[in-house]
């Protein structure tokens, strides 16, 4: 896992700043969107579909509106597929047409733009949405693609050599942050999760 | 950590970690194969070639199928056996091969070990879809799957297997693919269809008496009578197996309420299974596992693909 | 000219020796065996710390000539023979055209005497192109030379057909040694039935498809008299067959293999490499364990390799394609010294009878002792000498050997037939 060769450099984020963040993008997605009618929000495995699920509650407590919720998996659209792989596949879960919605991605730390390449190309194998918006917790630069964030949390810079990761307490079992750790010789500073799936 | 196999091949080589592995990840390949578009772009750029030494319909078609839907570029190469009608050999008809640079070869070949030869001349990826009365793995994995997901799990599971268990390559892997998972396994076949050692495939039980053995089942998987291999005349006339091997409507009644019934197709209607037995709503999983053989092969192409440029040598 | 050998160990259990001595050789005939010999002219070796012995024979040898050089020809299998040790070797008639008549004889001994590295036995067939059929012409053969007769590669189907054979066969002084394989039972069997035939999902080879042919072959024996020698016995339950025919007495002899004694089916991995596809198929571990005390008990009279060579490209194809059979003539010795006499399950007496005095005495063939008047055909081997069977160390044209990579410990150096070196410190004379 590499788990070893990385330690915590700084925290960029406490649980409360994550819980202000969600709120304010909630906010935010309502006002764009014009309220929540057509909105619909997938999650990226793993970890955006959790912030997803946040999401989909604050607007619920702001609007009174239940917005459909889905997850997507990415596995299968990555481009490093045959140089970096992770065996384990979660399946896709968007029990709902996106025909026609809004659809806001969702994801925890915007990085390359990799990720959110495949998962558009992902979403447009599953249906036709009206428009599609990128959320994310976290963005720390170093595009690779253009692609760009609609709803940010928290702009946070960041070196390459350093990897930004999510922690949430109800999968992870420490309390919520979002955290800067030092990447070791060889690692990828990559945003996946560090503990796998603990709450599964 | 990618996948620690490079071949599929030998199912003894697999833990059972690595089969329940494959079954997870053919599990969910089934939203690919339920949407609009049925593809997506995993494999693309990789060139797989289905080399089929043996006239196959089934097994080709469900690879190529698997392929495609992954974005893999596939290949058909053999059809009647290039090769040997043309008096080349094996090992030049794989270099030929290998000279396409390819990324793996799915074979199919009359002859037992062909698989495992492939893939030392090859140093490519390969999987076995049968060789000769040896091992067809993919299918063992298929049947698995689908008995995975009527009966939940493999421990303690009673397996019977009826029929030509000496010329079957299906029997070959499933039957030690069951003890890998922990399932019993019965062997249930006249003498003249057993193997010399049984055991040795991992049957627990073996007994030429199907309705002894019924109320105890599972599962019954039924293997196909191939008519075009009878020529040593194992049994005397398929009226007589019929009666005595055949699962007709009559045992339904010795069996489990919750019994499944399985057959790696096609089915002889009449012989090893009936109509009433082929088409049971509840007991026949037989479409399922036609079906589970695009999740399995999916599966198995993605995990073996998967991290493959990541130095990983298994 | 004269030759003088000195200073070997000089064994042969024929006339009871087991010493360091010279030998003196004049006109192709040992003169004298003794201490301290000398001679006027001549030319001396020295030969200190190697052991010398009656020159071996290997009276099952697939020579492949004429009709398969590709494999193997009288030039190449011969040298192979004299690099192994071996002085004679007996050749198999399945060539093409098939050894059943005078003239194919007489083609064999022309192209040894030509082009040979050692003296070769011809064995004719019993039956016209080894089809079991009608009778191969075994006097006129006989009238040639021919002493022993087989169909090697191919058991005699028919049981009135094989007794008319050994009927017709005990007018003349010869033995008939059939290759013992029932073909109901066999098919189109690969590997031993069993536990390799399983695993590999092959068709199995049964035992019993040997095993009724040695019970029938004895009891033609019995029937009508005629010395049978079976071929390359495999199983312990044919060896018991043997062992019982031997105690009532009848005119019943046997040879083993290297392969069959020191390889098993379980060697047969799921790399399924053909140079283990040999016919008889490798039995189990017990056969082989059975086979070595029929070595030591007497019941088994010689080792033979079966010596069966096939081109790269016929072995190296699907293991239900390839031909069967696999090379010995330059491993058999060694595996003999290292896995039997270093081991003392046998002595050096005993090798020299399974190796050297038995097969003359099946094949009726002048023995060689180590006394004045013999013949000077003869083995020198250095019993200390470690090496690894390499393929580019093989004389013989072929490869398909099953012992690939051994390690092995003894090796013959010196060779001479009628008194003449056809191998000096390991390297053929040419």
């Amino acid at each position: 896992m590499g788990n070893d060769q990385e330690f915590i450099k700084s925290v960029c984020m406490d649980a409360q700043d994550i819980e202000r963040a969600i709120t304010r993008m909630a906010h935010q997605i309502l006002e764009v969107n014009k309220g929540a009618g057509n909105l619909a929000l997938v999650g990226i495995y793993t970890r955006g579909d959790l912030l997803a699920k946040k999401l989909k509650e604050r607007i619920s407590q702001i609007e009174g509106v239940e917005v459909p919720l889905g997850a997507l998996d990415i596995s299968f659209y990555r481009d490093d597929f045959m140089t970096h792989f992770a065996p384990e596949v979660h399946s896709t879960d968007i029990p709902f047409s996106i025909d026609g919605k809004d659809v806001v991605l969702v994801d925890d730390v915007l990085y390359t733009g990799r990720t959110i390449r495949a998962a558009l190309d992902a979403l447009m194998d599953i249906g036709r949405p009206a428009k599609v918006e990128l959320a994310v917790l976290v963005d720390r630069g170093h595009r690779e693609l253009p692609i760009r964030a609609d709803f940010v949390g928290k702009n946070v810079p960041s070196s390459s050599d350093e990897s930004v990761r999510l922690f949430l307490e109800e999968v992870d079992g420490i309390p919520s942050a979002v955290d800067i750790l030092e990447v070791g010789p060889g690692e990828r500073a990559g945003a996946a999760p560090l503990q796998l799936r603990k709450g599964e | 950590m990618a996948f620690p196999h490079k071949h599929l091949i030998d199912i003894t080589e697999y833990s059972r970690d690595d089969i329940m592995l494959l079954l997870e990840t053919a599990a969910k390949f089934k939203e690919v194969n339920e949407r609009r578009i049925k593809q997506v772009p995993t494999l693309k750029g990789a060139t797989i070639v289905n080399m089929f030494n043996e006239p196959s319909t089934r097994t080709r078609s469900s690879f190529e199928i698997a392929e495609k839907r992954l974005s893999a570029n596939s290949l058909n190469f053999g059809g009647s056996s290039t090769s040997t009608v043309k008096g080349e050999s094996l090992s030049d008809t794989v270099e030929t091969l290998c000279a396409y640079k390819i990324d793996m070869i799915i074979v199919r070949d009359k002859h037992a070990g062909v698989p495992r030869k492939i893939a030392d001349l090859s140093g490519v990826h390969v999987i076995d879809a049968g060789d000769g009365k040896h091992q067809h793995p993919t299918q063992a994995l298929l049947d698995l799957f689908s008995i995975w997901e009527e009966k939940g799990s493999f421990e303690g599971l009673n397996v019977g297997v009826v029929g030509d268990i000496a010329h079957s390559r299906v029997c070959g892997s499933l039957l030690p693919a069951l003890k890998i998972m922990g399932a019993n396994t019965v062997a249930i076949a006249p003498p003249t269809l057993l193997p010399a050692r049984p055991d040795i495939l991992g049957a627990d039980e073996v007994t030429s008496d199907i309705d002894g053995v019924l109320p105890d089942l599972d599962v019954v998987y039924m293997l196909r009578v191939q008519r075009e291999r009878l020529e040593g005349a194992p049994f005397p006339s398929l009226r007589e197996y019929n009666q005595l091997f055949g699962l007709t409507q009559k045992r339904d009644a010795l069996m489990k309420p919750d019994a499944i019934v399985c057959h790696p197709g096609p089915i002889n209607r009449g012989v090893e299974l009936d109509s009433f037995m082929a088409d049971h709503p509840d007991r026949s999983v037989i479409l399922d596992q036609v079906y589970a053989g695009i999740l399995v092969r999916m599966a198995a192409l993605y995990l073996l693909l998967g991290g493959s440029n990541d130095g990983i040598d298994a | 000219m004269a030759l003088m050998l000195k200073n070997a160990r000089c064994i042969d259990p024929q006339v009871g020796l087991d010493e360091v001595c010279d030998i003196l050789i004049r006109d192709g005939k040992i003169m004298e065996v003794g201490h301290g010999l000398s001679m006027e002219k001549g030319v001396e070796r020295d030969l200190s710390g190697k052991v010398l012995t009656p020159g071996l024979v290997d009276m099952h040898v697939h020579l492949r000539e004429p009709g398969y050089e590709q494999k193997e020809d009288i030039a190449s299998g011969t040298r192979a023979a004299a690099h192994g040790g071996f002085t004679a070797v007996c050749a198999m008639p399945n060539t093409d055209p098939v050894i059943d008549n005078a003239v194919g004889v007489e083609y064999v001994k022309a192209r040894a005497k030509d082009v040979g590295k050692c003296r070769v036995i011809v064995s004719g067939a019993c039956t016209k192109g080894l089809k079991g059929e009608i009778l191969a012409e075994m006097g006129d053969m006989h009238a040639h030379g021919v002493r022993a007769f087989t169909d090697d590669g191919h058991g005699v189907q028919d049981a009135g057909m094989m007794r008319r054979v050994m009927d017709y066969a005990s007018q003349f002084d010869c033995v008939v040694m059939p290759h013992c394989q029932d073909d109901s039972l066999v098919g189109e069997g690969q590997v031993n039935e069993g536990v390799a035939s399983t695993r590999l999902g092959m068709l199995g080879w049964p035992a019993e498809g040997e095993e009724l042919e040695i019970a029938r072959d004895i009891a033609l024996c019995r029937l009508t008299g005629c010395p049978l020698h079976i071929q390359h016995l495999t199983t312990a339950r044919g060896l018991d067959m043997v062992r019982a025919a031997k105690a009532e007495g009848l005119p019943v002899t046997c040879e083993v293999t290297p392969h069959h004694l020191f390889l098993t089916e379980d060697d047969i991995t799921d790399e399924y490499p053909t140079s283990l596809k040999v016919n008889p198929p490798l039995r189990t571990a017990d056969d082989a364990v059975a086979l070595v005390e029929g070595l030591v008990d007497g019941t088994i009279d010689a080792i033979v390799t079966d010596h069966a060579p096939h081109t790269d490209w016929e072995k190296d194809r699907e293991f239900e394609l390839a031909p069967f059979g696999m090379i010995g003539l330059e491993t058999s010795l060694g595996l003999v010294l290292t896995k039997l006499v270093d081991n003392g399950i046998i002595t050096y007496e005993r090798m020299i009878e399974l190796m050297a005095v038995n097969p003359r005495g099946i094949l009726r063939e002048e023995p060689v002792r180590l006394e004045a008047g013999s013949v000077a055909d003869l083995t020198v081997f250095d019993p200390e000498q470690t090496w690894t069977v390499e393929r580019s160390g093989f004389y013989s044209k072929a490869g398909n050997s099953g012992f690939l990579g051994a390690e092995l410990k003894g090796k013959a150096t010196d060779v001479f037939v009628g008194g003449y070196a056809t191998m000096e410190d390991g390297a053929i004379v040419e």
